[in-house]
């Protein structure tokens, strides 16, 4: 027989045995479809960067008309729940029994210093225990108090006015929702995790087993090994990835701007550059839980902090930017907040695509070297 | 000890013979640890494997017999030397060879997801069986395995034996011109592992093939027409079987005890005694092999054990066991019989009971409605291939499991009620031997002292005991992962000795622990039931039953048969088999050719009413 043939024919042995295993063995359907969607409901619902709700003790000395309009104002915001006080000794009560957030005082001379024309003050305080959240409560109250002058401005009633004032439009992501910048990192680290997880739990699976010693010595070649490992692992881990799309967009209403062409052309880069750091990762170890360690160490992690979705990385320290450009999850997370918010950006996707591309002929080359069809390495 | 030299070694001359399909020259494989130390696995290994014969390799756990058929798949790469199979070189012509060879990993290499069909599907398609030929090679290969009726069965659902049978039909897939099988027969029954001889000997005698075996079953050698021994990396000897049993002619005798006396009394008075290299229980009777021939004073001395002494045929396990240089190997027998603190007014006290115990997991019944006594002092034994129940049994009674339905009763506890009373009584050694890999030996015995409570005092005296007993004083500071060869079963059972247990149960304490070890193990625990200890033990060797004073015969959860060993072999007596092994028992009793169901009740029912 021809040996293209009998490429072909061990080719499709392998393949038929990894789909029939997927099909039967319920945890690599687990890993690479319940899991994802797990995750993304988890951090999709639960880990929201918004804060809603945030209860606010509002103490008004000030009984005017003008003063109770600006309450009013605070009332409608969804933002804040308003939870009125007699005086600041109540007011500080509740922030220190944790009741309140924040501390809004409007001052008695609050009326007279606006219609006298001078600058009349809107006191906040802050608990700043959380300083993540103590900065949204500054935020959005002078954003607050800003659109009250403005509309009062408009009405042609007094106001104060700062010198300069920031007209706001913010692009592609209209609402300011966490969520249509979160969903899209997500499926970045899911797919992180699966790819790594998929190829580096399976081939340590066959070690366990002793299945491998038995593949081992059959006539098998290397590029046979790696085919049969990526062909089923790639195709069930763009399974995932899909469904997870799918998910964002219908359930999460993540708006998706780009094309599914560079959706599953970049995405596919992607999921080869996982795919074989898994296998290099299997190549060394041998043990399931090991593998499963070392791919949340290794992988999810630097993917998790270093990929630019939950830490801004312009801000953090050199060296931390300089590691973070070996990780392939960052290139993924810009291509995904682009795909999904922007559109087919060419001058972003292209640079990113042909380094995840690299980074794929990069990491599959290496599994393929560290492939051996003996025991010892 | 020069054997090697009195014995015919064949195919030295350098001139391959025609019919040679695997030849090994001057192989030496060192390995490389961690540490950076080398231990060298082979050293200088030559020998040659023709075809249609069975060549085995015989030798304890650790003697390099795997890494010696991995370097002949291609799997490792020797250090120095060649190994040449079907005139082509390991090292270089791996693929090639890979596609003319079968190999049979110890674990079988199956899938366990796939079924019988498509494990054998998938082994044809990775050595490029052209379509044409497959219906008729499967017909085969399923009729010889007896796995006709089974091809859409999972290979995970399989019994062992079936299982290790479609191991050797995936590697016979592409009829091999030479057969790699490594500990093929490890864990099976004696049924199934006569099967497999059978399909070996089918595949031999009728294609041709050469097949390179490894055992460390000694009885198995002796179907072997060449016998490779290995022993620490070295050839210690090779010849066929018929050679190295000459060695031991008029060596071999059978002590039959005096009525009334147990036959494992006298076999601990003569282990260990000069000039005697072995000793076991066969078949009731104390099977001793003496240093040299004709040697008076063991002969007298055997004499005056008041029993009937008899020359017998001498067998391999007599040669193997007079052919390895002992060293620390001598077994001790007088310090663990010291002081036999024999108090016969107890002997009759039932102290475990169980009656109809039952377990499930989910609709499968593990074990069903078992039944059995056992008194003080007694060594019983559970007995079966792996899968038949017996570790299920042990958890349950140690009330480590809950039993479905049933009762058990243990030193006078209801196990249900009182489990933490009863379990301050028991001394269990699991069968992984369950220490503490990083801590050292001192340190394992000085948490399981603690764990079972034992004030300073005491387990001072009770660590000084065990060193001095198991002679773990050498070892007092070693880390017990690194601890050599037999030296952590005697530290997992010294751990499950330290707080003076009246009952001790031992899982598996023998698998995967070599030749030596056994025996030694025996001894011991001989030495513990003479002292009043009961000894309830699990094993999968059957000529271990020889050594247990009443036993159990489980397969696949029910109860085969119950009775002491000679009542057990006696149920396969026959006019063709005067003297039956326990394998013979085994065979006989799951073949169903004799009436097993009586021999249990009756012996259920008579120790019952020692109660």
């Amino acid at each position: 027989m021809k040996s293209t043939a009998l490429f072909f024919m061990r080719l499709r042995g392998i393949l038929t045995k990894e789909t029939l295993q997927i099909l039967r063995d319920p945890s690599s359907i687990a890993l690479a479809i319940v899991m994802p969607m797990l995750l993304l409901f988890l951090f999709g619902f639960g880990v929201t960067l918004d804060a809603e709700h945030i209860p606010l003790a509002v103490v008004r000395e000030d009984d005017s008309g003008m003063a109770r309009d600006l309450v009013a104002r605070f009332e409608l915001s969804s933002h804040f729940e308003v939870k009125p006080a007699a005086a600041m000794k109540e007011a500080e009560e509740m922030v220190a029994g944790r009741r309140a957030d924040g501390i809004i005082l409007i001052q008695s001379d609050f009326t007279s210093r606006l219609q006298s024309g001078s600058q009349a003050t809107v006191q906040l305080i802050v608990n700043g225990i959380d300083a993540n959240r103590a900065r949204l409560i500054q935020g959005y109250v002078r954003n607050v108090v800003g659109s009250w002058s403005t509309m009062r401005k408009a009405r042609g009633e007094p106001a104060w006015t700062p010198a300069v004032s920031v007209a706001q439009r913010v692009w592609f992501n209209e609402g300011t929702e966490s969520r249509n910048f979160m969903v899209p990192g997500l499926i970045t680290l899911i797919m992180t995790l699966i790819g790594i997880l998929l190829t580096a739990l399976v081939v340590a699976r066959e070690w366990e087993r002793g299945t491998m010693e038995a593949m081992l010595v059959t006539p098998l070649r290397r590029v046979d090994i790696l085919l049969g490992k990526i062909i089923p692992y790639y195709i069930l881990g763009m399974l995932g990835m899909g469904l997870s799309v799918f998910v964002a967009v219908t359930l999460f209403q993540v708006p998706f701007r780009g094309s599914a062409t560079a959706l599953i052309i970049l995405s596919s880069l992607f999921m080869l550059a996982s795919l074989g750091f898994g296998l290099l990762l299997s190549a060394a170890i041998r043990i399931q839980f090991v593998a499963a360690q070392v791919s949340i160490v290794a992988g999810f992690l630097p993917a998790f902090f270093l990929s630019g979705l939950i830490f801004d990385l312009e801000s953090t320290p050199l060296p931390i930017q300089i590691i973070s450009h070996i990780v392939p999850a960052r290139y993924f997370v810009s291509i995904s907040h682009t795909l999904f918010m922007a559109g087919d950006v060419w001058a972003i996707l292209l640079p990113n695509g042909l380094i995840l591309a690299g980074m794929a002929v990069f990491f599959i080359s290496m599994a393929f070297r560290k492939i051996t069809k003996r025991l010892e390495n | 000890m020069s054997v090697s030299s009195e014995i015919p070694v064949q195919g030295d001359s350098g001139v391959v013979a025609a019919d040679t399909v695997m030849s090994v020259h001057a192989l030496s494989k060192n390995f490389i640890l961690k540490n950076k130390t080398s231990v060298q696995a082979l050293c200088d290994v030559s020998f040659t494997v023709s075809a249609g014969k069975v060549t085995g390799i015989v030798g304890a756990d650790g003697a390099g017999k795997t890494t010696l058929i991995r370097i002949a798949a291609g799997l490792l790469l020797p250090t120095s030397g060649s190994v040449s199979v079907l005139g082509l070189d390991s090292a270089e012509d791996t693929l090639e060879i890979q596609s003319r060879v079968g190999y049979m990993p110890q674990k079988f290499g199956l899938y366990q997801d796939l079924t019988v069909a498509e494990n054998m599907s998938l082994y044809a398609d990775l050595q490029g069986v052209p379509g044409v030929e497959r219906a008729e090679r499967f017909q085969r290969l399923l009729k010889m395995t007896d796995l006709t009726a089974y091809t859409r069965r999972r290979a995970g659902a399989l019994s062992g034996g079936m299982k290790q049978k479609l191991g050797l039909a995936c590697a016979l897939i592409k009829s091999p011109g030479i057969l790699l099988l490594d500990e093929p027969t490890v864990g099976v029954d004696p049924v199934s592992r006569r099967e497999l001889w059978k399909i070996v000997y089918q595949l031999v005698e009728k294609d041709g093939i050469g097949v390179l075996v490894s055992t460390a079953y000694l009885d198995e050698a002796e179907r072997c027409s060449q016998v490779v021994i290995l022993h620490e990396g070295q050839v210690l000897a090779r010849s066929a079987p018929g050679d190295f049993m000459r060695q031991v002619t008029g060596r071999v005798f059978l002590v039959a005890p005096p009525a009334g006396e147990k036959a494992r009394r006298i076999y601990t008075r003569l282990v260990g005694r000069t000039g005697i290299i072995d000793a076991t229980i066969r078949s009731g009777r104390i099977r001793v092999v003496t240093e040299n021939e004709g040697d008076s004073a063991v002969i007298s001395a055997l004499a005056g054990e008041k029993g009937s002494v008899e020359p017998a045929n001498p067998s391999f396990e007599d040669a193997f066991m007079s052919l390895i240089p002992r060293k620390d190997h001598r077994l001790r027998a007088a310090d663990s019989s010291a002081a036999p603190v024999h108090d016969n007014s107890r002997e009759d006290e039932v102290v475990v009971e169980t009656h109809g115990l039952q377990k499930f997991f989910g609709d499968f019944e593990a074990v069903k409605k078992l039944t059995f006594s056992v008194r003080r002092g007694e060594i019983f034994g559970l007995l079966g291939p792996n899968g038949a129940g017996k570790s299920t049994t042990f958890r349950m009674l140690c009330g480590l499991l809950p039993a479905n339905s049933g009762e058990i009763n243990v030193a006078g506890h209801d196990l249900r009620r009182s489990g933490a009373k009863a379990r301050s009584r028991l001394g269990y050694m699991a069968q992984q031997f369950s220490l503490y890999g990083q801590l050292t030996t001192r340190e394992n015995l000085n948490f399981f002292g603690m764990a079972y409570g034992l004030d300073r005092k005491h387990l001072q005296a009770r660590m000084a005991w065990a060193f001095d007993e198991f002679g773990l004083g050498r070892w007092r500071d070693t880390p017990a992962a690194r601890l050599p060869g037999g030296n952590k079963q005697r530290l997992a059972m010294a751990s499950a000795l330290l707080h003076e247990p009246d009952i001790l149960f031992l899982d598996e304490p023998t698998s995967g622990v070599d030749p030596f070890a056994r025996r030694e193990f025996w001894l011991r625990i001989n030495g513990f039931a003479e002292q009043g200890v009961t000894v309830i033990v699990t094993t999968h060797f059957m000529e271990e039953a020889e050594y247990c004073d009443r036993m159990l015969i489980m397969s696949q959860g029910d109860t085969l048969a119950m009775g002491t060993p000679a009542e057990i072999r006696a149920l396969a007596r026959s006019a063709d088999n005067p003297e039956p092994t326990m394998d013979d028992a085994f065979i006989a009793l799951a073949e169903g050719t004799v009436a097993i169901a009586d021999q249990g009740r009756s012996a259920a029912n008579s120790s019952g009413a020692a109660a």
